[in-house]
């Protein structure tokens, strides 16, 4: 670690260490937690944007898939909803494969003209058939006990596992994904995940049969103790005597301990595998490929191969960061996810940190994070003193008091453009760049 | 006095000189020709004229004003005119619009002028509504010069005018360039076909390594031994 | 022939006519889009905002109008508050090009990277418009609802469907034609608008007739947000007014761009239409439409409802995707301005 990275790591200790001394420890563990998390998601997009250079903006989507898993892997199954309409889903998705082979198999053997019709004919038959079965089987499951299941339900296993799915169910949606719409232009990319993201959105809030939609789906269960039943604990009211704190509020922190320990492993995980990543052989090329995709091409490079590999390598990072930020809220909420938060915020955190250099990113998503929570209550304090020389009741005092918190909306615009005027490499530049302009395509 | 004189200009790219002391000069009605191996710093002589590139030694003067540091824009205003060698028209607006472009810094009525270089090339009359990039290589070049006539400029630089083109057409467009040095313009271009341009000129350059090799009368220059040897295949 | 007429009159009601006044909506944000792409080169994800911060502009601006008792009724006071809203977001699009662009322009810094800073520009008008006016829902239309109602036209045909038009739908589809016309007129006939097309096409030799960039660029972050504000406003005024909402329309809004060909006028024109028809066109339920055409026993069940409501962002996507696909320039060929 440069000194220069160790300073300003240092000083987000600082200023995380100054939160739990003069606000609350519980508010800065809660902040810390969430920093891990936001971490982990910068460094999946700095795989995809700081090693390739692609400019996916679907961020979101992949969090939620890793959201679903979590929620999927950990509730248990409604054994009511697969007996209602559990045949009807399997066949639903027998026939929308069957409809894939079909189209595949035609696209392969049959010529231009008949082609396109085939494609088109067997897609609008597989769609109606599906329909015609899902329809019924959806609203069966939906209404097995509607106010407390309405869906399949899911494994039953301990939440944790859900990390890995998680991480596997966004590395197949981006590798599917992938070889759609890699090989766009880096606008065109954007967009098309822009809309992919949204999509994935769309289907988990309105699937009801799997998600329960904006129902949503609490009470999951945790890696974690739980903190009444610490409060019930031996060991742990001796370890509270012990250390003479109080136990009620002590377990509530230590229950955030014990999910801080959980998320900063994953993160050097995943830290010490992608640097390895970096400097290894493969990552040389990703960035060779990134600074000069024709050359590289030129060269006998399958670009577009590598560019997926990086793709789906981040998203599932992403789907990982999404499963722990589910299992961190202890529900599943598909009504929650919004661009701003999941997508561009993240971008803010992988473009100040430094592009390419995954400490950067780490910094990155504390420092962002920690600004947007605490802009919050900042924003407030400053309406306080602008508007303080105003009568309480003014209209437009109450109006600004209200909206302070949509200035830190405002305030990661200006952060973003900011560091991009002053300083497009990032707090943590990546080493290469230095000597070298960025190109990208 | 020479309407432009161009001496020992030294300059680049980067940090090497690809210009080493290179002079030229042009006379009202005179149609000098620049001709050289690839790499010479043909090009490069003209966009240092013309102001695209800084110059680390000499001078430019044009109607006896040093005009060294004067943009390029502005020297479109003194009375140059530039032809890029490529991407010279704006090939998804018509051959009119093309022509409205060029004349975009005058301020007063240029409609005779449409007609004056629609009369010096005729064939763009009936493709005047045509998007220039529609049209076939010769007239393309025709649009291009036209665009560049449009300010009426008193000095017309041509990079390579005749690149790509059929020997025919090449024929006819340096017909119209010596028709427009007629008119009192002078013409100082860059060619590839050095044989059929040190035809029409009045006065050639041989650049070789961004100096001058040889100079003269384009006729003589054609007859020298060693040009011809060396620049002219024989 | 009553069954086909009522057919046609219910498929006017609930496609045609609403699909007319989005579409216009869209086109109007799809050749902002195309134009900052076509002369600035890149793809602005603010434009979305931008149209929320125009509509912000025509909302607070009709209601001090309302205020100061100006009404031009029947028209909708919006209509009236228009021309401020255009003032204040091309001067909004001024600032933003001095204050953050220019530096990149200069520098002449990747697409990519100007994608990203159009992202902070993004964050930054979304949270002004939070922070002045509210996440929340806002009304500001007012004179007459409609122009044709339902129960006139029953009355007058004899149908048993009725036509209604609402006065926003008419306003949105009239203020977007006359906007397109004016913009065509600008690009073709206008000195500085053949400078702009000039500029896009060939850089460089734009620079060498003498057109001056800076001008050029002002002029067309001045008519995207003119564009954005009037298509922000007609938007508010046909549906609601949310900020949330304008970033939505971000996706439709590029779908119809990339569409009709990005870069290309009559291109963001022809995507608009074909993203809105599709959206309500697939989206409706022709139940009661097959009702009238076919004989009684053979009216549909279900809803014939083709994709759900809630899924009408998929889409444009989906156009855009195969698009893409297909024919990765556009219906009509893009850059050309």
């Amino acid at each position: 670690m440069s000194p220069r990275a160790l300073l300003l790591f240092a000083a987000m200790a600082v200023l995380l260490l100054a939160v739990g001394q003069f606000q609350s420890w519980t508010v800065a563990l809660t902040i810390f937690n969430l920093c891990l998390i936001s971490a982990v998601m910068a460094l999946g997009v700095n795989v995809q944007w700081g090693y390739a250079g692609l400019f996916n903006v679907g961020t979101m989507g992949f969090a939620a898939i890793g959201g679903l898993a979590a929620m999927l892997v950990s509730v248990p199954p409604v054994q009511a909803a697969w007996t209602a309409g559990g045949g009807g889903m399997i066949l639903s998705a027998l026939i929308i494969a069957a409809t894939a082979a079909a189209v595949v198999a035609a696209r392969r053997w049959l010529a231009p003209p008949l082609r396109g019709a085939a494609t088109v004919a067997l897609i609008l038959i597989g769609f109606l058939a599906a329909r015609h079965v899902f329809g019924p089987a959806a609203d069966a499951i939906e209404n097995v006990d509607a106010a407390r299941f309405g869906f399949l339900g899911g494994l039953g296993m301990p939440i944790i596992f859900s990390w890995l799915v998680g991480g596997l169910f966004a590395a197949g949606a981006a590798w599917f994904i992938g070889k759609i719409a890699l090989g766009l232009r880096t606008d065109y990319l954007a967009i098309a995940t822009l809309g992919i993201s949204e999509i994935i959105i769309a289907i988990l809030r309105n699937e009801d049969w799997l998600t329960r939609g904006v129902k949503n789906v609490t009470g999951l269960n945790r890696p974690v103790p739980r903190e009444v039943d610490l409060q019930q604990a031996s060991w742990f009211l001796d370890l509270s005597a012990r250390l003479g704190v109080d136990p009620v509020p002590f377990s509530s922190l230590f229950v955030k301990l014990c999910y801080a320990g959980l998320f900063a492993t994953v993160l050097l995980l995943i830290v010490v595998l992608l640097e390895r990543a970096y400097h290894s052989p493969w990552g040389r090329m990703m960035r060779a490929l990134r600074d000069n995709p024709k050359a590289a091409a030129a060269m006998g490079k399958d670009v577009k191969w590598r560019q997926l590999q990086a793709f789906v390598l981040g998203s599932a990072i992403v789907g990982v960061a999404g499963a722990m930020l589910t299992t961190l809220d202890g529900q599943f909420t598909p009504g929650s996810y919004n661009p701003l938060r999941y997508t561009f915020l993240i971008w803010v955190m992988v473009i100040l940190g430094g592009s390419g250099n995954n400490l950067g990113s780490v910094l990155g998503g504390f420092l962002i994070w920690f600004l947007w929570v605490q802009a919050e209550p900042a924003g407030r304090i400053l309406m306080e003193i602008i508007s303080s020389q105003v009568p309480k009741d003014f209209a437009f005092r109450v109006h600004f008091l209200e909206a302070s918190a949509h200035l830190r909306l405002f305030l990661m615009g200006f952060i973003l453009i900011l560091a991009l005027r002053f300083f497009p490499q990032g707090l943590l530049p990546e080493e290469q760049s230095r000597r070298r302009p960025r190109h990208v395509p | 006095m020479t309407h432009l004189v161009a001496e020992e200009m030294r300059g680049g790219y980067g940090a090497a000189d690809i210009l080493q002391d290179c002079s030229l000069e042009v006379a009202r009605g005179e149609i000098a020709v620049i001709v050289g191996p690839n790499g010479a710093g043909k090009s490069t002589a003209l966009k240092a004229i013309f102001g695209l590139l800084g110059l680390r030694g000499g001078s430019v003067r044009f109607e006896g004003e040093e005009i060294t540091g004067v943009a390029p824009q502005e020297r479109v205003a003194l009375g140059m005119g530039f032809v890029p060698q490529s991407a010279n028209i704006f090939a998804t607006m018509t051959v009119e619009e093309n022509l409205e472009m060029g004349a975009y810094i005058r301020t007063d009525d240029y409609t005779e002028t449409v007609q004056d270089v629609l009369t010096l090339f005729p064939a763009l009359t009936e493709r005047r509504r045509q998007a220039a990039g529609e049209l076939s290589g010769g007239l393309r070049q025709q649009v291009a010069i036209g665009r560049a006539l449009m300010t009426r400029p008193s000095l017309l630089l041509l990079d390579e005018p005749t690149a790509g083109l059929s020997p025919i057409v090449m024929d006819q467009l340096f017909d119209r360039i010596t028709g427009i040095a007629k008119e009192g313009v002078a013409i100082l271009m860059v060619e590839q076909n050095a044989r059929q341009a040190l035809n029409i000129a009045d006065k050639g350059y041989v650049l070789v390594q961004g100096q001058n090799r040889f100079s003269g009368a384009g006729r003589a220059l054609l007859e020298n031994p060693d040009v011809r040897q060396s620049f002219l295949g024989g | 022939m009553d069954g086909f007429l009522n057919a046609t009159v219910l498929l006017s009601n609930f496609v045609l006519v609403p699909g007319l006044a989005y579409g216009a909506q869209l086109a109007l944000g799809a050749l902002g889009v195309t134009l900052v792409y076509r002369v600035l080169r890149f793809a602005n994800l603010s434009h979305g905002d931008l149209m929320a911060f125009g509509a912000m502009l025509g909302v607070l601006s009709t209601w001090a109008l309302q205020a100061a008792g100006v009404s031009i009724a029947p028209l909708p006071t919006a209509l009236l508050a228009l021309p401020l809203a255009i003032l204040g977001t091309a001067l909004m699009s001024l600032f933003i090009e001095t204050a953050v662009y220019r530096h990149h322009r200069l520098r002449r810094s990747a697409p990519a990277i100007f994608m990203i800073v159009s992202v902070g520009v993004m964050f930054m008008l979304n949270g002004l418009v939070r922070v002045v006016i509210g996440p929340d829902d806002q009304r500001f239309a007012d004179g007459a609802r409609f122009i044709v109602r339902a129960r006139d036209f029953e009355a007058m045909t004899g149908l048993s469907e009725g036509l209604s038009i609402r006065v926003s739908q008419g306003i949105t589809f009239a203020v977007a034609m006359a906007a397109v016309a004016a913009l065509f007129y600008f690009l073709n006939r206008s000195r500085a608008g053949k400078a702009m097309r000039a500029y896009a096409d060939n850089e460089d030799l734009a620079l060498l007739s003498g057109i001056d960039p800076d001008r050029v660029v002002r002029h067309t972050w001045i008519i995207a947000a003119a564009l954005a504000a009037i298509a922000g406003t007609l938007y508010g005024l046909d549906k609601s007014f949310k900020p949330f909402t304008y970033f939505q329309l971000l996706l439709p809004v590029f779908a119809a761009a990339i569409v009709g060909g990005i870069g290309n006028p009559v291109g963001a024109i022809v995507g608009g239409f074909v993203v809105s028809f599709s959206e309500i066109g697939l989206t409706y339920a022709y139940k009661k439409f097959l009702t009238y055409l076919v004989p009684p026993a053979w009216a549909p069940e279900g809803l014939m409802q083709l994709i759900a409501t809630d899924y009408k962002f998929a889409i444009s996507f989906a156009i855009l995707v195969i698009v893409l696909l297909i024919r990765p320039t556009g219906i009509l060929p893009g850059r050309v301005l």
